[in-house]
């Protein structure tokens, strides 16, 4: 693809109708960029019965929609939706293309950065111009935060969490035209989606508790962990882990707070077990009050909390559990 | 029969690998001997392979990429059951990024076999990026399926796949050729037994270069990344941490007390 400062893309995501948070998000950060630019901002947004969301992504920032509103677009599909992206992608030629990290921008974001021979970048915290006017994308790693630039190749590919970026402020007289497109004329599928199942989410919604309490692998063994797990339920709050507490088998992968996983803003985040490593704290840098319970008083997570508890977490969570059951029945 | 190719990563041990910080006086890494180990997830894309060679008999290839210390970690696939292992090996592909990384191992899919299914470890422990399969799938030009945690029906022409989706999972039929990455889910990986080990001390790892591969020197490594590291600064993450002393009924009383007063338990 050829160099020049085209539009900065987001590729918007809705399930069902419902627009996911993180669109929005990347639209008020796109929006900041294509201001650096002086580009336009456009939205590419794929689904059925989906007009109803038009204003919200105007409101966000949209200066022009492309929306694909079809029921060959009623559900992601990677083969259809990469046909159809691409040819959208080499007449407008964005400059920059944004994706939320969700299932479907996992998967669509690396297909889409082949096809179109370009560089792709995960797990974004930060992105910013640099005096070119490059993308620079910043990501943790080795306990710090690493730039990744694009240089030589365009788009400017990169793929950021849900929660990394705030919501925009909306601004309801905010105008912009949308564009329709139509699904491929014919696409030799080799991949046909037979069903959705949807299962009952355990646990609260990270995203949106209150109180997040995350464990890791000082929870020791099973018994360990069923401690966090009563520690979570009596707080109400959402459960969260480390890598090393879903590689044992204790938790689901998507209950990962971190670099990978999930970035949650909680009130209270109480960390169980867990050394601090900055794959993990980067996804909990926007909490109001941080407790880590460890018995490791060298721990490196002593020095990204709060308040801190040393104690083997085993002998330390049933007196707590006990003492706050104890507070609540008090008033 | 099926032919199958796995792709695997040695990364470095992870557990090691959090030991290699940034200093922030310094501002640079801490160097420090790390093991190389087979990536944790690329252990259930093997055993899936394994499995269906078991059941239905298939023919294993395990792919790859990386520095000559890597042969341990294919030497490893080799004992677990694999039968045939193939390093890249080539100065030329250092520094790859995802993309060269998966521009490499196409080349080698295409030159080596017509495979029927390549499965891949849905991420690396190190990177963590989740590219390599579906770009992969993209220079081959076949089908993928992302984040596969069951496989449901298989047969020579089309398979029936569960994948993860967002709360729930997809069913979703796939027509061979095709990349599957797979998740901790789909599995269990086999332990290894000795003689298993030792009927694998027969089989030779296959080294290919640059010139193997019949590929330009533009496409792979760090010519061939589009992406490029600029700069690794520090990252500030510390609080004032008050450890709240006491026996463990003191600790927790404390706790709550503080909480209270800031307003986070209710």
């Amino acid at each position: 693809m050829s160099r020049g400062k085209g539009p900065v893309w987001v590729i918007a995501e809705q399930i069902d109708g419902h627009l996911q948070p993180v669109s929005l998000q990347l639209i008020g950060q796109a929006r900041k960029l294509a201001d650096g630019i002086g580009s336009p901002l456009e939205v590419v947004l794929l689904g059925e019965n989906i007009s109803a969301i038009y204003t919200q992504l105007i409101s966000a920032g949209a200066d022009l929609i492309f929306a694909g509103d079809h029921p060959a677009f009623q559900i992601y599909h990677a083969q259809i939706f990469t046909t159809i992206i691409i040819e959208l992608a080499q007449k407008q030629q964005p400059e920059i293309i944004l994706l939320g990290a969700t299932y479907m921008g996992r998967e669509l974001a690396p297909l889409l950065a082949a096809k179109l021979e370009t560089g792709l970048t995960a797990h974004c915290i930060k992105l910013e111009l640099d005096q070119e006017k490059n993308l620079v994308q910043k990501i943790p790693a080795y306990g710090g935060l690493m730039s990744i630039i694009c240089p030589k190749h365009r788009p400017q590919m990169a793929t950021v969490a849900q929660g990394v970026f705030p919501l925009p402020e909306m601004n309801k007289d905010r105008v912009a035209e949308v564009i329709k497109i139509a699904p491929p004329d014919r696409v030799a599928s080799r991949v046909e989606i037979l069903e959705i199942v949807r299962e009952e989410p355990q646990g609260l919604n990270l995203e949106s508790a209150h109180t997040v309490v995350a464990g890791g692998a000082g929870a020791g063994d099973n018994v360990g962990w069923s401690e966090i797990v009563k520690l979570a339920q009596v707080l109400n709050a959402g459960l969260g882990s480390t890598r090393p507490a879903v590689d044992a088998g204790w938790s689901d992968i998507n209950t990962m707070i971190g670099q990978s996983g999930k970035i949650v803003k909680p009130d209270l985040y109480i960390a169980v077990g867990l050394s601090g490593e900055q794959q993990h704290i980067v996804g909990v840098i926007g909490a109001k009050v941080m407790v880590a319970i460890n018995n490791d008083p060298k721990s490196l997570v002593f020095k990204r909390v709060d308040l801190g508890i040393i104690a083997d977490c085993k002998k330390f969570i049933p007196v707590f559990i006990k003492k706050i059951q104890m507070y609540k029945s008090n008033g | 029969m099926l032919k199958i190719a796995v792709c695997v990563k040695a990364v470095p041990n992870p557990e090691q690998a959090n030991q290699v910080k940034i200093d922030p006086v310094a501002k640079k890494l801490n160097r420090i001997d790390i093991q190389l180990t087979i990536n944790s997830l690329d252990k259930h894309a093997l055993e899936a392979a394994l499995q269906l060679k078991d059941k239905i008999g298939a023919k294993v290839t395990v792919i790859s990429m990386g520095p000559s210390e890597a042969s341990s970690v294919v030497s490893e696939c080799l004992a677990y059951g694999a039968d045939h292992g193939y390093l890249l090996c080539d100065h030329a592909f250092a520094g790859a990024d995802a993309y060269a990384t998966a521009y490499t191992l196409a080349s080698a899919v295409k030159k080596l076999d017509t495979f029927d299914v390549i499965f891949c470890g849905r991420e690396s422990s190190d990177g963590a990026t989740e590219w390599v399969g579906p770009e992969l799938a993209t220079f081959l030009d076949w089908p993928v399926v992302t984040m596969v945690r069951e496989i449901v029906e298989y047969s020579t022409t089309d398979w029936i796949v569960k994948a993860n989706t967002d709360g729930g999972y997809r069913v979703v039929k796939v027509t061979l050729p095709a990349v599957l990455t797979v998740t901790r889910e789909l599995n269990t990986p086999r332990a290894l037994s000795f003689s298993s080990i030792l009927k694998a001390r027969n089989k030779a790892i296959n080294v290919l270069n640059l010139k193997d591969l019949g590929i330009s020197e533009e496409k792979v490594g760090l010519k061939g990344s589009p992406t490029m590291v600029t700069e690794l600064a520090c990252l500030d993450n510390t609080r004032a941490c008050e450890i709240l002393e006491g026996t463990i009924e003191e600790k927790a009383e404390a706790l709550i007390r503080v909480l209270v007063s800031r307003g986070v338990l209710k």
